[in-house]
């Protein structure tokens, strides 16, 4: 698939630099020795996965930022916890359940036990599997991210936490095994390079569940179809935290290509930067002048979303399209995020940050587009990739809601909502000007 | 003794106080607050829906006066706060009977 023969004489001296061997010359070869393969694989890994978890930190303010100033340290906590737990459930039994003992193009899901991180002599392959287990771990939390702003503002924090044990544990390693676990999707020649369906759908799957099934806000949608909106506490850390996944996404996608051994693979993660990033530039273009045509007004959180549909639109396929390509798969996904957030209103779906329009439907569009730039991938396999992973996700995670919300319950009482999450969950207000800490002496 | 409430625009607010020092006003009490008139606020869009803002951001301003400065300070506000577009605020003036400055204790326009 890779094959870039016009780079074979940089790649002869690229590797003889790097072995520092005249034999490399001699032998003419473009391959680097393993050793040096498997160093630059491991750091790809840990270069890749770094990014993707400060991921965490972009969701958080990106959330915080978009709830009002009164559930703010709930948000945070929140976020810091959910990344916690996926970090401690991937490894009890996720990785595993992913990767291990997935029977090859049939399996539906791997060994649930916990990932063993070989001893520095005995670990063979070819990367660091410690590399491999970390760069793993944190999509699996970016999955967990996307589910906390949507239902932010009203959802109790425990019946949370256990959603995203299992989210993280049993529902993302399942059927992930069935694509990057060499199961039965990828049998099926389906094809989604950095997860838009496996990490950003499933995320907005549970997302829409948990929304559905926990309710709107209090006041947000008033009589006779009236939608009130809510805005948020902070444009400035919304825009931050943007920034940072925009950022954190080099490495989601970049790091997907999984190796960086040989000349073919360096320029592999190269064209993917190129394409994030133009197709993240151009959610924001689309957004801003779509707003600005329709409410004759630009809105900024709208070009937040569009800045991360785009980014969700080309992860299903990062490498194969043409700069303009992205350009327009990018776009469209903004395009997306400004249509489906006042339709979700209208159907009285509270979604807080636009999970949902970004990470659900611009996951989709960017799965069924795949075709259009690589060849190895169908309509057909990518319908069926995002139907089955739609279903096994929608059904599961619903049931894990509705299971709670009739034991222990899932939402906070409508006096401590009004009064919001700050105080009566977390006991430390976000800002607390008027309380203690901000006027005492 | 009059006490003088004005509610002005927020950018106003440094051209007021220029002109209250320049007849002589001391003291001041200045703090944001938010409301509405006749024109009833205006409408702003988030994320796709329309909303009303009822209450603008204004800023209040309180003067406690002797009743010769009180007339002038009026005057001074009027002219000093005045944009000419809706919105530019009002002045309220009310009897005042007492005042007493806390450090010494002394009461009337002597505290003023």
């Amino acid at each position: 698939m890779k094959l870039y023969q016009k780079f074979a004489l940089t790649g002869v001296l690229a590797t003889a630099a790097i072995a520092g061997s005249d034999a490399a010359f001699a032998q003419a070869s473009t391959e680097a020795p393993e050793d040096v393969k498997y160093i630059l694989s491991s750091l790809l890994f840990l270069i890749g996965g770094f990014l993707v978890m400060f991921m965490a930190a972009g969701f958080a303010m990106l959330e915080a930022g978009l709830v009002r100033s009164k559930n703010v340290s709930m948000q945070c906590l929140k976020n810091i916890a959910l990344y916690s737990v996926a970090g401690l459930m991937f490894w009890v039994v996720g990785y595993n359940l992913m990767y291990e003992g997935v029977v090859a193009d049939t399996g539906w899901m791997g060994t649930p036990t916990p990932k063993v991180i070989p001893a520095t002599d005995a670990d063979a392959g070819s990367y660091a599997a410690g590399s491999d287990w970390f760069f793993q771990m944190v999509f699996c939390a970016a999955t967990a991210s996307i589910v906390s702003g949507t239902i932010a503002e009203r959802i109790k924090f425990w019946p949370f936490i256990i959603f995203t044990a299992i989210l993280t544990g049993i529902i993302y390693p399942i059927q992930g095994s069935w694509e990057w676990g060499a199961g039965w999707l990828n049998g099926i020649g389906f094809s989604d390079f950095a997860g838009s369906t496996l990490v950003h759908s499933t995320g907005g799957w549970a997302a829409l569940m948990g929304a559905i099934i926990l309710g709107a806000r209090a006041g947000k949608y008033g009589e006779n179809g009236r939608i009130n909106p809510i805005p948020g506490s902070s444009i400035p850390l919304a825009t931050l935290g943007t920034f940072i996944l925009w950022f954190g996404w080099f490495g989601f996608n970049g790091g997907s290509q999984l190796a960086m051994g040989t000349i073919s693979d360096a320029s592999s993660v190269s064209r993917i930067f190129v394409n994030t990033n133009l197709a993240a530039a151009a959610g924001v273009v689309v957004s801003i002048i779509l707003t600005q045509v329709l409410y004759k007004k630009m809105d900024v959180t709208l070009a937040l979303n569009g800045a991360l549909a785009g980014l969700v639109a080309i992860t299903a396929e990062p490498l194969t399209p043409s700069p303009i390509m992205a350009i327009m798969i990018g776009g469209i996904g903004g395009l997306i995020v400004v249509f489906a957030v006042p339709m979700l209103d209208k159907l009285k779906i509270d979604d807080v940050v636009g999970a949902i329009p970004v990470h659900l439907l611009a996951g989709i569009w960017g799965t069924m587009v795949v075709p259009l730039t690589n060849s190895d991938a169908t309509f057909y396999a990518q319908a069926v990739g995002v139907i089955a992973v739609g279903i096994f996700v929608s059904v599961s995670s619903a049931i894990v809601w509705l299971i709670l919300k009739a034991t222990i319950g899932i939402r906070v009482s409508p006096e401590e909502e009004l009064e919001g999450l700050d105080k009566g969950e977390v006991g430390v207000e976000a800002y607390p000007e008027f309380a203690r800490g901000g006027s005492a002496i | 003794m009059k006490y003088i409430i004005s509610i002005i625009k927020p950018h106003r607010l440094e051209e007021v106080r220029t002109a209250l020092s320049a007849i002589g006003v001391e003291g001041m009490t200045v703090s944001e607050v938010k409301g509405h008139g006749r024109q009833k606020g205006h409408t702003e869009i988030y994320r796709g829906a329309e909303y009303e803002v009822s209450y603008l951001p204004k800023i209040k301003i309180e003067l406690a006066l002797e009743d010769k400065l009180a007339a002038k300070a009026v005057e001074t506000i009027t002219e000093s706060g005045r944009t000419g577009q809706i919105g530019d605020g009002k002045i309220f003036v009310l009897n005042l009977d007492s005042a007493v400055r806390i450090r010494t204790g002394e009461s009337g326009e002597e505290a003023l």
